[in-house]
C-alpha cells in the first residue's frame, strides 16, 4: 500500500511540529541549560506556526488509510489546544526560574504532549486514538512531576500516572472489545457494523462503556474525577494552567468525535451515561468547591463543574449541542488562562502564595489585578452579560431542545450554588479587611495574558455573535 | 473440550479484573500498582490477539504490538516518576502518598 502525497500534506501541521520538537531537543541537548530561554520561545513559536499551518491553506479529508481525519471541528479544536499550550509555556518562565526548575525539557515535553493531543483530536481509528492519547499522557505525567525536588509535585506526578494508566487500560480494554465485536478498529467500520446491526451489540456496548469511562477519567468527569484536585494542587502552577486547558479540550474533542461519529447509532445508550456524568460533575463541582481554601484546588473543582456543563451540551447530541460545546470551550479556555495568569502573579514579599485568604483587600492594594479577577469570577459564575453566561445559555438551550429538562434544571441549580464560591472570592478581594498587600505584579507575560484574557472576555460578552458563528462552522464538520 | 474464543475472553476478563482490583485494594507498595497496570494491558493483548485469530484479520495483532511498545514506555516513565518521588519522601508505601487531602 502506498501512502499518497496527499496524506503527508494533510498531516503537514503535525509533521512540522514533530520535526520542530526534535530539532529543538537536539539543540537543547547540545547547548545544555543555557539554551532554555531560546528553546522555550522557539517552542511557543513552533506551536503558533503549527496553528497557522492548519489554515494556510485549509484542507480537509482523511489520510493514512483513514487513520487520520481533518475537518472543521478537528481544525478548530487543534487551534485551541495549540494556542493554549503556547501560552502556558510562555506563562511558565518566571515560576520555574523561581523554583530553579527552568529547564529546556519542559517546553519540549509540552510540545510533545500537544502533538499527542493533535493526533487524538484527528484520530479516525481506535489505534490512532490510543497512540495519540498515550503520547499526550506520557508527556503530561512527566510534566506534572517536573519540579522534581518538590514533594507535592512528585506526588502529583505519581497520582496522575497511576490513575491515568488505569484510565488508559480501561479505554484499551473497551477498544479491544469493540474491535472484536465490530470486526475492525476504523471508525467507518465500527459505524457500518453498528448501522447494519452486525455483531453482538451487547459486547460493543460493554466496550463503549469502558471507552467512555477511560475518556471520562481524562476529562475528569465525576465519578472519575478523584485525581483532579490533588494533581491541580500539587503540580507547579503553570503546569496546572496547562492541565486545565489543553488536555481537557483535546479529550473533550475526542469524546465528541468518538460518540458523535462511530457510536452515533448507539446514541440512546451513551446519552444516559453522559447525562448522569454531566449532572454529577456539575453538582460535585458546585458543592465540593464551597469549602476550599487553596485557589488551585478551587479551580480544580471549578473545572470539574465546567466539564459537567460541556458534557450536557454533548448529551443533547444535536448540531446545536456541539456548537454550544465548542463555544463554551473557547470561553472556558480564555477564562481559565486568565485566572491562572492572575494566580501566577500572587506573590507576597517575593514568595508565591495560593490561598484565597491571601487575596483579601486586593482591591485596595492592586485594583487592576482585582478587577481582572473580578471579571473572570463573574464570568465563571455565569452572571449576565459576561461571556460565561452566554456559554451556559447556549448549552442549556441545546439541552432543553433535546428534551433533557431535568438535567438542564439541575445544571442551572448547580450553577447557582457554584456562583457562591466565585462571588466569595470577589467579596474577599473587595470587602474583607486587607491582609498584608501582595507584591505589585511584575511587568511580563502573565500580566499581558491576564489583560488579554480580560479584554477577550469583555469582547465575547458584548459580541458573542462572531464566536458563535465560528462554533457553528466547527459543528458543521460533524454534520456534513 | 475444544478451547474457543469465549475461553480466551474469559481469561482476559479475569486478568483485567485482577489488575483493577490489585490497584484499588493494594495498600502496600506502588511497584505492585505498576505490575497491576501491566497485567491490565496484557489482558487487553490476549483479547486483541484472540479476536484477531478468530476473525482472520490482522488488525488486532498490529494493535497488540502497539500496546506492547506503549506499555514499555509507560513502565519506564512510571518508574522514573517513582524514583524522583522516593528521593523526596524516602518511601513508596501507598499509605504515605497523602501530602494533599481535601
Amino acid at each position: 500500500m502506498v501512502i499518497g502525497l496527499e496524506s503527508w500534506t494533510l498531516a503537514r501541521p503535525e509533521l512540522f511540529l514533530a520535526a520542530a520538537t526534535t530539532l529543538l531537543l537536539i539543540y537543547g541537548v547540545v547547548r545544555g541549560e543555557v539554551a532554555t530561554p531560546f528553546v522555550s520561545l522557539a517552542t511557543s513559536a513552533a506551536l503558533l506556526v503549527t496553528a497557522a499551518l492548519l489554515f494556510l491553506p485549509y484542507r480537509e479529508g482523511t489520510a493514512f488509510a483513514s487513520l487520520f481525519i481533518v475537518d472543521r471541528l478537528t481544525a478548530t479544536m487543534k487551534v485551541l489546544v495549540l494556542v493554549g499550550a503556547a501560552i502556558a509555556i510562555l506563562m511558565s518562565r518566571a515560576y520555574f526560574e523561581r523554583v530553579r526548575a527552568w529547564r529546556f525539557e519542559y517546553p519540549l515535553l509540552v510540545a510533545l504532549a500537544t502533538l499527542g493531543m493533535m493526533l487524538m483530536i484527528s484520530a479516525n481509528d481506535l489505534m490512532a486514538l490510543y497512540v495519540g492519547l498515550e503520547l499526550q499522557s506520557l508527556a503530561l505525567y512527566v510534566v506534572a512531576a517536573f519540579q522534581r525536588d518538590d514533594a507535592r509535585s512528585t506526588e502529583a506526578g505519581v497520582k496522575y500516572f497511576v490513575l491515568g494508566s488505569v484510565a488508559s487500560g480501561m479505554l484499551l480494554f473497551g477498544a479491544s472489545l469493540i474491535y472484536g465485536f465490530c470486526g475492525g478498529t476504523a471508525f467507518v467500520q465500527i459505524s457500518r457494523a453498528l448501522l447494519e446491526g452486525r455483531g453482538a451489540e451487547f459486547g460493543t456496548i460493554i466496550g463503549l462503556v469502558f471507552v467512555v469511562a477511560g475518556l471520562a477519567f481524562k476529562v475528569s468527569a465525576v465519578p472519575f474525577h478523584m485525581w483532579t484536585p490533588d494533581v491541580y494542587e500539587g503540580a507547579p502552577t503553570p503546569v496546572t494552567a496547562l492541565f486545565a486547558v489543553a488536555p481537557k479540550i483535546a479529550a473533550l474533542s475526542l469524546m465528541v468525535s468518538v460518540l458523535m461519529g462511530p457510536f452515533k447509532p448507539l446514541f440512546a445508550q451513551w446519552q444516559q451515561i453522559i447525562v448522569v456524568a454531566s449532572v454529577l460533575s456539575m453538582a460535585l463541582g458546585a458543592f465540593a468547591a464551597l469549602r476550599q481554601q487553596n485557589i488551585k484546588r478551587l479551580m480544580a473543582y471549578s473545572s470539574i463543574g465546567n466539564v459537567g456543563y460541556i458534557l450536557l451540551g454533548l448529551a443533547s447530541g444535536s448540531e446545536r449541542g456541539i456548537q454550544s460545546v465548542v463555544f463554551y470551550l473557547v470561553i472556558y479556555m480564555v477564562m481559565t488562562l486568565g485566572v491562572f495568569a492572575t494566580i501566577l502573579m500572587m506573590k507576597r514579599r517575593d514568595v508565591m502564595v495560593e490561598d484565597i485568604s491571601d487575596l483579601s483587600g486586593l482591591a485596595r492594594s492592586q485594583p487592576a489585578m482585582a478587577f481582572a479577577l473580578l471579571i473572570f469570577m463573574f464570568s465563571l459564575a455565569g452572571i449576565p452579560p459576561l461571556a460565561g453566561f452566554w456559554g451556559k445559555l447556549y448549552i442549556f438551550i441545546a439541552a432543553v431542545e433535546a428534551k433533557l429538562y431535568v438535567a438542564a434544571v439541575l445544571g442551572v441549580l448547580a450553577s447557582v450554588v457554584a456562583s457562591y464560591y466565585y462571588l466569595r472570592i470577589v467579596k474577599v478581594m473587595y470587602f474583607d479587611e486587607p491582609a498584608e498587600a501582595l507584591d505589585r505584579p511584575a511587568f511580563g507575560v502573565n500580566r499581558a495574558v491576564a489583560l488579554a484574557a480580560a479584554v477577550l472576555v469583555a469582547v465575547f460578552s458584548l459580541a458573542p455573535q462572531p464566536l458563535s458563528l465560528v462554533a457553528a462552522a466547527a459543528a458543521k464538520g460533524l454534520f456534513p | 473440550m475444544t478451547i474457543g474464543l469465549g475461553h480466551y475472553l474469559f481469561v482476559a476478563a479475569v486478568l483485567f479484573t485482577l489488575g483493577i482490583l490489585g490497584i484499588f485494594l493494594n495498600r502496600k507498595n506502588v511497584i505492585v500498582i505498576l505490575m497491576c497496570v501491566e497485567l491490565m494491558l496484557l489482558a487487553v493483548n490476549i483479547n486483541l490477539v484472540a479476536f484477531s485469530v478468530y476473525q482472520g484479520n490482522i488488525v488486532g495483532q498490529v494493535f497488540a504490538m502497539l500496546v506492547l511498545t506503549v506499555a514499555a514506555a509507560e513502565a519506564a516513565i512510571g518508574l522514573a516518576i517513582l524514583v524522583v518521588y522516593f528521593r523526596n519522601r524516602g518511601t513508596i508505601e501507598v499509605e504515605d502518598i497523602n501530602a494533599m487531602k481535601g
